[in-house]
């Protein structure tokens, strides 16, 4: 009766040795690594990055653990400190070699990654948990993304897209805006119905209707919702890769840039605890201005350095896809055309006429209209975009003008779709879609991160070791059992934590701490059960197996109610309540696992087999017995005990 | 070892009013606490920002009143946390003052007062060094909330509650029966009362650490009763001549044992918090144990007590099934 099938024996170990092989990667801790990602948004680190840092460090004859390119940067493993800076040297200097020192290229940083052997994580997909900042330090942001901003630009360009149309197609109208919608009134219907199909056709995300007004036709649009949403998905990722362009040059290890929620963003800098100058990151706008090259013989030669630059002229660096022509500068007219609140929007596309790539570049009413004069008295000349980051310009786009342009023009003749998207890529960055507020902030200490984590870590030892002490004191080989399945899940619940890769936080290791606590409970009915069995007379098969079905019951109820609050929680939770959450209702159902089936299985392996079992060591079974219902009177009354009659 | 050797059913329910008027005044109580005090509520929910800063020596807290009142950020509290060493700042937020700037002005402040002054040295962090280059003081955590967030966390946490709440009452309903639901949750809603009344009288921090142990320990104490109605439910199965109170009373006294010492074992862990878990966790651990304290009171002496009140009978819980076939009915068996 207490035996279980050779497959549900296999099942512990298998539980057992996955749950260890999860579990292990947590414990190996950090190793030194150097890691190599871009400081400048014209720098682009991937898979060619890692092989020549592998080339750097073969040169140096430096041994890595690996360098492998993960997200947005590079990352090389070393076996101690003393490599790791050396390293870091030889690849700063290779990296970075030739460039101005105030701005290199790329970010070299020394960083800390997981020690757990490579092929763990690469096979197994078994990595260490992700220690959230309160553990190791580091600063938090909450960012408030204004959407109704996004939306007003987004309308104020609808605004200006449908007057150029309307006067391309030569109805003559006065276009407005009234609130998220473009208004336009007609004296003649005709003209408003070959208006409203055009609109139509032209702006498919845009609802348009017609309606009468007195002798006036008014036709008004608005956004659908669909494509409203749509936009403001738009704006909060454009903010994000914004975001972590900025986040990007500061170098540090393992940024998180999260949405939350519709409209919020969370930014997390492990390792950084300066305020002030992450706030100064965050807020870095890369402005971007348009100028016209100086295309004379001083200009030119300026441009190549043999030549001082002119008066009223500004010389920058090209960025490596415009190419070294005239050595690899432009000189521009100081004059401003357009700058980067002007630009609405870039991106880019495929040119079906000219078989090219291409990046569209919209421009609001304002931008549109300077641009539309310069242009048209120097086409045929060429026009530049400059970036500024760090308060050093560097030209992303030298073209030449084709023809007048407007709000709305094309940069054609781009090499690859790479370099098309790319350059999107850069003049989006220049600016966010919708401005941001922070609305929280944490910076904490990384010496209180390490103190965290050992009170944490003391608190489920020291918490588990009297538990430990007491169930194996109270139920003596029974309460072995339980305490190995305690230790069973603990083990699954790491592993499972493991390898979703949650984020540990202090409350996390709390709800550890207390699902462990809790869990206990359903040993102690199940042994409570069993020792009720054996006070009522049962053999102690019969009491062990009553035992553990009668428990079963009531664990899943009690369970379930719990798991109920959990959830709660998770729904409703945030930030560390959410950690707390997710380790809470996961720690409840690794812990039916393992006090039901798993400590259940070591019973059976135990006493399974004895055929003829006199008593199992449950500690002392009191047979005074409770008598049900009893009074003085009747306690004559032979007992039935539930499950006596078995 | 065996702690428990009851030898007869102990008459619980015998003494169910007194016990019902104990958890009446008790929960008055905190009412009264909860009504008049309020709950002081952590920078999480209110908005404002918290500078955690550490001293090499004693911190004076008199000196550092008087060091950030001069900032004019209106009522600033100055308190010890943790250690003596180790000082918690907390600025409401106020308008006109640029919240993202508090921290750092607030650490300047006190880092003048040490006689030192603010270095970049190190590139991560922000340091303050004397004239001996060592560190008087040192930053460990500084946090700012929003106004904004705060009411939102505030809804949530109603929300998660409620939610909470009808959850588990639905459950019991349709696992039990209605009136121990309500039971249950009325039991169980005066033990989360009376731990917010702890924490108005004692005008301790509520944070959401805090609020999410007593979600917890909502879950654990309803589990509590579940416990005690599931053994209600298979007594009234098995012992038929019973009356209901003394139903209840074997029910309870058969589970006593397990219910004290599940406490026991949880009580263990959360004490190991307690005394290990540093500052942070100190009143979640302290939610959780007024929480177990009286989650054992209301489930064994409140929650049965409200479900007889209610009239919970046999035919409650036993619907017209199999067992309803009592074996010892020398007329069961074949129907024609």
């Amino acid at each position: 009766m207490n035996r279980y099938p050779v497959w549900k024996f296999v099942l512990m170990v298998l539980a057992v040795l996955i749950g260890a092989l999860y579990t292990v990667p947590n414990l190996y801790g950090n190793a030194p690594a150097v890691q190599v990602s871009a400081a400048k948004l014209t720098t682009k680190v991937g898979p060619d990055t890692a092989t020549q840092v592998q080339q750097l460090l073969a040169a140096a004859s430096i041994s890595a653990d690996y360098v492998t390119f993960e997200g947005t940067s590079v990352h090389a493993r070393f076996a101690n400190p003393d490599v790791q800076i050396h390293a870091r040297d030889v690849i700063n200097a290779g990296l970075n070699a030739g460039a101005d020192k105030d701005s290199p290229p790329y970010s070299v940083s020394l960083a800390l990654v997981p020690r757990a052997p490579v092929w763990m994580g690469k096979w197994l997909h078994a990595k260490p948990m992700y220690l959230g900042l309160d553990l190791r330090g580091g600063v938090h942001f909450l960012l408030q993304v204004d959407l109704k901003a996004a939306l007003d630009k987004k309308t104020e360009g609808l605004v200006t897209d449908t007057r150029t149309l309307l006067r391309q197609k030569q109805l003559r109208t006065v276009v407005a805006r009234d609130g998220n919608a473009v208004t336009m009134t007609f004296h003649d219907a005709a003209i408003a119905t070959q208006a409203f199909n055009v609109l139509t056709d032209a702006f498919p995300d845009v609802q348009w209707n017609q309606a009468t007004e007195g002798t006036d036709v008014k036709v008004s649009g608005a956004l659908k919702p669909a494509a409203l949403v749509k936009a403001q998905e738009a704006a909060i990722k454009q903010n994000m890769t914004t975001l972590a362009n900025r986040v990007a040059g500061l170098g540090t290890s393992e940024p998180v840039i999260q949405q939350q929620g519709p409209d919020r963003i969370v930014v997390e800098l492990p390792g950084i605890q300066d305020t002030a100058k992450a706030q100064e990151l965050l807020g870095r706008t890369a402005t971007l201005e348009f100028h016209l090259v100086d295309e004379t013989a001083q200009g030119n030669a300026a441009a190549e350095g043999t030549g001082p630059v002119p008066f009223g002229d500004d010389r920058y660096e090209n960025s490596p896809d415009v190419g070294r022509r005239h050595g690899g500068f432009t000189v521009v007219k100081k004059d401003v055309i357009a700058s980067g609140d002007d630009l609405t929007d870039a991106q880019a596309n495929f040119d079906q006429q000219n078989q090219g790539s291409i990046v569209i570049l919209n421009l609001n009413a304002k931008g549109a209209l300077n641009m539309r004069e310069v242009s048209g008295q120097n086409v045929g000349k060429l026009l530049a975009i400059v970036l500024f980051e760090k308060g050093k310009g560097q030209a992303i786009s030298v073209a030449t003008i084709q023809s007048e342009l407007g709000d709305r023009f094309n940069i054609t003749g781009m090499p690859t779709a790479e370099q098309a998207n790319d350059l999107a890529l850069l003049l989006r960055s220049g600016a966010l879609a919708a401005p941001m507020e922070i609305i929280e902030q944490t910076a904490i200490g990384p010496s209180l991160g390490a103190d965290n984590i050992a009170k944490g870590l003391h608190s489920v030892a020291w918490g588990f070791v009297a538990i430990l002490v007491f169930m194996c004191a109270y139920y003596l080989l029974f309460g072995m059992f339980s305490t190995l399945s305690l230790g069973v899940n603990l083990l699954l619940l790491v592993a499972v934590l493991s390898w979703i890769q949650t984020t540990l936080t202090l409350p996390g290791i709390a709800a550890i701490a207390l699902t462990l606590g809790m869990a206990i409970d359903a040993n102690v009915l199940v042994n409570e059960r069993i020792r009720e069995e054996l006070r009522g007379g049962s053999a102690p098969q019969t009491a062990i197996a009553v035992g553990y079905e009668r428990a079963w019951a009531t664990i899943l109820d009690s369970n379930i109610t719990t798991l109920i609050a959990g959830l709660s929680l998770l729904a409703f939770g945030s930030g560390p309540v959410r950690g707390f959450a997710i380790v809470h209702c996961l720690g409840i159902l690794t812990s039916m696992f393992s006090a039901v089936f798993f400590s259940r299985g070591l019973v059976n392996l135990w006493y399974g087999r004895q055929k003829k079992l006199k008593s199992v060591l449950i500690g002392q079974v009191w047979k005074g017995g409770s008598k049900p219902g009893s009074t003085d009177a009747d306690a004559a009354e032979p007992a039935k005990t539930p499950g006596a009659a078995r | 070892m065996e702690f428990f050797r009851i030898r007869r059913d102990i008459p619980f329910m015998r003494h169910a009013l007194v016990f019902n008027i104990i958890s009446a005044l008790t929960f008055l109580a905190a009412v009264f606490f909860l009504v008049t005090r309020g709950l002081n509520f952590s920078i999480e929910f209110t908005g404002g920002t918290a500078v955690e800063a550490t001293y090499a020596q004693s911190a004076n807290l008199e000196r550092l009143r008087g060091v950030v009142g001069g900032l004019g950020y209106g009522d600033v509290q100055v308190q010890n946390y943790g250690t003596s060493h180790d000082v918690i700042i907390r600025v409401p937020t106020k308008g006109g003052i640029d919240q993202k700037k508090v921290p750092d002005r607030v650490f300047g402040a006190l880092c003048a007062a040490e006689s030192g002054s603010i270095s970049s040295a190190d590139p991560t962090r922000p340091t303050c060094v004397n004239a001996a280059k060592t560190e008087p003081v040192v930053m460990k955590r500084s946090e700012l909330v929003g106004p904004s967030v705060g009411d939102e966390l505030m809804r949530n946490g109603a929300y998660a509650m409620i939610s909470v709440v009808i959850g588990i009452m639905l459950y019991l309903a349709f696992r039990f029966e209605w009136k121990f639901s309500i039971a249950a949750i009325v039991a169980n809603l005066h033990d989360v009362v009376i731990i917010l009344g702890f924490f108005a009288f004692f005008q301790w921090e509520f944070s959401l650490s805090v609020l999410a142990g007593v979600l917890a320990v909502l879950g654990y104490s309803v589990n509590e009763s579940v416990v005690i109605f599931d053994r209600i439910r298979e007594t009234f199965r098995v012992l038929r001549k019973l009356s209901t109170m003394q139903v209840i009373d074997h029910a309870i006294t058969s589970t006593i044992s397990r219910t004290i010492i599940t406490h026991f074992c949880t009580q263990m862990m959360v004490l190991s918090m307690l005394i290990f878990g540093g500052p942070t966790l100190h009143y979640f651990a302290m939610a959780l144990t007024i929480g177990i304290c009286f989650g054992i009171y209301s489930s064994v002496f409140v929650a049965a007590a409200i479900a007889m009140w209610l009239g919970v009978k046999r035919e409650d819980l036993i619907r017209a099934t199999k067992a309803e076939i009592d074996p010892n009915d020398p007329n069961a068996g074949a129907v024609v």
